[in-house]
């Protein structure tokens, strides 16, 4: 399948495969089109995955890179996919999986979108990567550029949590805090995109990164053996993940690698950054900006470029996109937690107090295959868990352990 | 009411090259009302009926306008308006 334009997604105009992200013509969004395939043996291209690495170049074929799978980045992707039965039980459910895409080099899904980024940038001869970021993405740009050599510039919002600011300027980035919000930062850095010819991973090189989020798709179908789940529950933020977790269903459908349907595709948002949610709501794709104002910091995008995608494929595939609170969003990391041993960031808890929701709701039939998509880790976010439980505190006696620690109920004889 | 528009790159080729223009105007209406006068090619690529095309975003002293009063928002003398591509980020 090579990449053979750019295209946009709106009026179709075609552009050859640069550093360019938007349509000329309408200002419509770019996306990489793919040379259709040939005569397709899928049996021989499934052999041909799983051959390649346990990292996301496994899926070297649907990536838009000119040379295939690149040398000297860090390995990103391939992470479990857990059965977690006792979640499902919890909740009333009968098949629930986490992909927990935690178990990434920097530790949340943006190292997917940044080494194929990166890739192509490197292609393309860049020498200087940036990005605008809530965090995550801030993390792994710094880490990848690192790891290919590359000067970066990483800009954030001045309010981040330490530890995701901690986890980026360890790299030796150009760390850029703007006093603002995320949607400030991305004004700010669409300016600066517009006028140093650097390689933006999520603006000039917005089609390509983007691209990096179908191999989500991808990894969940071969885990299940080649099969398509019948439910995604994921995040949005500017709504890039979710739609390509989609297409990259989508594309493994249409080239018989897999059978069946795109999922019914659940979104997630936090009630304090819902633009998505309530447009969906309101039965609108028109996603009225908002001053974002929750913990889930790495979900805070008021100005969602995909927005209005996330929309209609939630309504085309007859899914919904719903927002929880900030209390919620707590109870959501615990109760992964202590069901899953999956400690997720604020995304994560999202994730899961809307997969709860869903369950409660009696959206999801008991026969049903749901895959909830966990995207950062909770080391990122400590302080949201602080003052969720107690401990106990003892002297160093044997007295004061029996005395003051709860023990287990006993077992009847 | 003069007011500096500033031109995403992407728009440059409808300017002959010019990175910001100086318009006069009572709201952001007017101003791209006037800008379209001196530009006229940009109407066509930004603005749709009734209003601005979905992806475009435009942006008073650095504030959305459609966290002020779209585009009936006024503007005062001096002050800067940034017309941007609204794919970006996420």
């Amino acid at each position: 399948m090579p990449p053979e334009s750019l295209t946009c997604k709106e009026c179709k105009t075609v552009y050859p495969l640069e550093a360019k992200y938007v349509c000329e013509r309408c200002f419509g969004p770019l996306e990489v089109a793919y040379a259709p395939p040939a005569e397709i043996d899928a049996d021989a291209l499934r052999r041909r995955i799983q051959a390649g690495p346990h990292s996301l170049w496994r899926y070297r074929d649907f990536l838009p890179l000119a040379n295939g799978a690149p040398r000297g980045l860090l390995p990103a992707g391939w992470t479990p996919l857990l059965k977690a039965d006792r979640l499902a039980e919890r909740l009333g459910l009968g098949e629930v999986w986490i992909k927990n895409d935690a178990a990434n080099p920097t530790h949340s899904f943006k190292d997917r979108v940044v080494a194929v980024a990166l890739a192509r940038a490197k292609e393309l001869g860049y020498e200087v990567v940036a990005c605008a970021s809530t965090g995550n993405l801030a993390n792994a740009v710094a880490a990848h550029a690192a790891a290919a050599g590359l000067d970066s510039y990483v800009f954030i919002p001045s309010d981040l949590e330490e530890q995701k600011i901690l986890a980026t300027g360890v790299y030796g980035t150009h760390l850029v805090a703007v006093r603002g919000n995320y949607d400030d930062v991305n004004r700010l850095c669409t300016e600066v995109a517009g006028e140093h010819d650097w390689a933006f991973v999520n603006i000039n090189m917005r089609p390509y990164y983007a691209e990096g989020s179908k191999t989500i798709a991808y990894e969940i179908a071969e885990q299940l053996g080649w099969a398509v789940p019948d439910r995604i529950v994921g995040p949005i933020a500017s709504g890039s993940l979710f739609t390509k977790i989609a297409k990259g269903f989508e594309e493994w459908i249409e080239l018989g690698l897999v059978k069946g349907a795109v999922p019914t595709m659940n979104g997630a948002q936090a009630a304090g950054c819902s633009p998505v949610a309530t447009a969906f709501a309101e039965g609108t794709d028109i996603c009225r900006p908002v001053k974002p104002d929750t913990i889930a910091k790495s979900l805070a995008i008021g100005n969602p470029a995909d927005g209005p995608y996330a929309v209609e494929l939630a309504r085309k595939t007859g899914g919904a996109i719903d927002a929880v609170s900030d209390d919620e969003v707590r109870q959501g990391i615990k109760l992964l937690a202590e069901t899953t041993g999956i400690f997720t960031e604020t995304a994560g808890g999202v994730t899961t107090a809307v997969l709860k929701k869903l369950a409660e709701r009696g959206d999801i039939d008991p026969n049903e295959r749901v895959v909830a998509i966990i995207t950062g880790e909770g080391l990122k976010t400590l302080d949201v868990v602080r003052g969720t439980f107690e401990a106990y505190e003892i002297d160093a006696r044997y007295e004061s352990f029996e005395e003051k620690v709860d023990l287990p109920a006993e077992v009847a004889a | 009411m003069a007011v500096t528009v500033k031109i995403p790159t992407q728009l440059r080729a409808a300017t002959g090259g010019a990175a910001t223009a100086s318009v006069e105007g009572g709201t952001v209406g007017e101003v791209l009302d006037a800008l379209y006068v001196q530009f006229g090619e940009l109407r066509d690529r930004i603005a749709d009926d009734g209003g601005l095309r979905r992806f475009v975003n435009v942006y008073i002293g650095g504030e959305d306008i459609r966290f002020l009063n779209g585009l009936e928002t006024t503007v005062s003398d001096g002050d800067e308006v940034t017309i941007l591509p609204a794919v970006a980020g996420g």
